[in-house]
């Protein structure tokens, strides 16, 4: 494209976007909102108590006893308000709830020693 | 006793040095006793930034060591009175800066000096860390851009947590925010974030705006701290802040854009998209 029609297209684009109701979104705006979200999510994760993850691989072990349930499936989280914190162990199991029968002889075990005490 | 301030970041390159070097001068030139320590061992800079790279004989960790008293260590200001250097080593590593060792020396300089100020390696280990335990307050500098405000993000958790005041349950360490390299003709076009959505993100007490400013370059190339030019911009700016710490109540002269003819009369958006 020859030099004069370059400048012609750059200045009507200048002047449609003049007339345009809503601006292309600016990069600092972004940058704000990128920021935003990154920092709501840090805050959230470097304030949780240190136990969490072994918390979720606990309740994962004791859940594995009895049903199958993907890890991705278990969300543990606690939010904290003014007064009182709240511990949230959200998991979600399988449509159809099945016993796992090669985990029968430890609930056996479990429930001899319930019995025994 | 002295008031102990750690410049930090997190972030590199945003100015930690330049505004501890700046920052202590400026309260040296108020009236107050100043030592500016630098924490950074093995990336020396401070003394440069001074201008009394060649005035080092001994040095904070020799110091630490034993190997030399404070006063021997201890550079004085041929510019400003009151006005001292604590260099640090060129040679050793960050594990030389030991818990006990920092606290002897700091202590020491808290019952000789008014105002102790650390400048802070960059990152999060140890040397930021010894940088940041004694602190009574922080001022931490933060560039306009994505990375430097979330580094900040993390410094202000840093302090709240891992401060010998955090440890012993004392009053928290006092942060300040001061956002240096601004460019309002940037901002203005959209390209940087604004003071006020920094401020909004962070969540600190505005101590300063230092703008872009090429004469805080040129102070390095001559090693004379900013804020002792007079025709600086950025020099101002650093004053404004002494002064802001010290209490008063100044506007952000150099956060809002000049105000040309277009934008009194309202014109300033037309202005702008012609532009």
């Amino acid at each position: 494209m020859s030099h004069w029609a370059e400048e012609w297209v750059r200045k009507s684009v200048g002047i449609f976007s003049f007339f345009r109701t809503s601006p292309p979104q600016r990069s600092a705006d972004q940058a704000k909102e990128r920021l935003q979200v990154l920092l709501a999510l840090e805050r959230n994760s470097s304030n949780a108590p240190s136990f969490l993850p072994q918390l979720q691989d606990d309740i994962l072990k004791v859940i594995a006893k009895y049903v199958q349930v993907d890890n991705e499936k278990v969300l543990i989280e606690v939010e904290r308000g003014p007064d009182v914190s709240m511990l949230d162990i959200n998991i979600e199991l399988p449509a159809t709830m099945e016993a796992k029968r090669t985990k029968a002889p430890a609930r056996r075990r479990l429930a001899g020693a319930a019995a025994a005490t | 006793m002295a008031t102990v301030i750690v410049v930090t970041s997190g972030k590199g390159g945003v100015g930690k040095t330049t505004t501890a070097a700046t920052f202590g001068t400026g309260l040296a030139l108020q009236g107050f006793k100043t030592a500016v320590v630098d924490f950074d061992v093995g990336l020396r800079n401070l003394d440069l930034i001074m201008g009394c790279e060649r005035r080092v004989v001994f040095d904070f960790i020799d110091v630490i060591n034993g190997n030399a008293r404070l006063n021997q260590a201890l550079i004085k200001d041929k510019r400003v009175d009151g006005l001292y250097v604590l260099p640090t080593s060129q040679t050793r590593d960050k594990d030389a800066l030991d818990r006990a060792g920092v606290a002897k020396v700091i202590g020491e300089l808290k019952a000789d000096f008014d105002y102790v100020v650390c400048d802070s390696p960059a990152g999060i280990e140890q040397g930021a860390q010894s940088a940041l335990y004694y602190a009574d307050e922080a001022i931490i500098v933060t560039n306009p851009e994505v990375s430097s405000v979330r580094d900040s993000d993390r410094m202000v958790g840093l302090l709240a947590s891992k401060s010998k005041r955090a440890e012993e349950g004392e009053s928290p360490i006092k942060q300040h925010l001061l956002i240096t390299r601004y460019d309002t003709d940037r901002v203005k076009r959209g390209e940087m974030l604004k003071v006020d959505d920094v401020l909004e993100m962070l969540a600190l007490p505005l101590l300063g705006v230092i703008p872009e400013s090429k004469s805080v370059l040129q102070a390095s190339n001559t090693g004379t701290p900013v804020i002792l030019e007079d025709k600086s911009v950025a020099g101002e700016a650093y004053r404004d802040a002494v002064a802001r710490f010290m209490g008063e109540q100044i506007e952000y002269r150099f956060a809002s854009e000049k105000k040309g003819l277009m934008n009194r009369l309202g014109f300033g958006r037309l202005w702008r998209r012609g532009a």
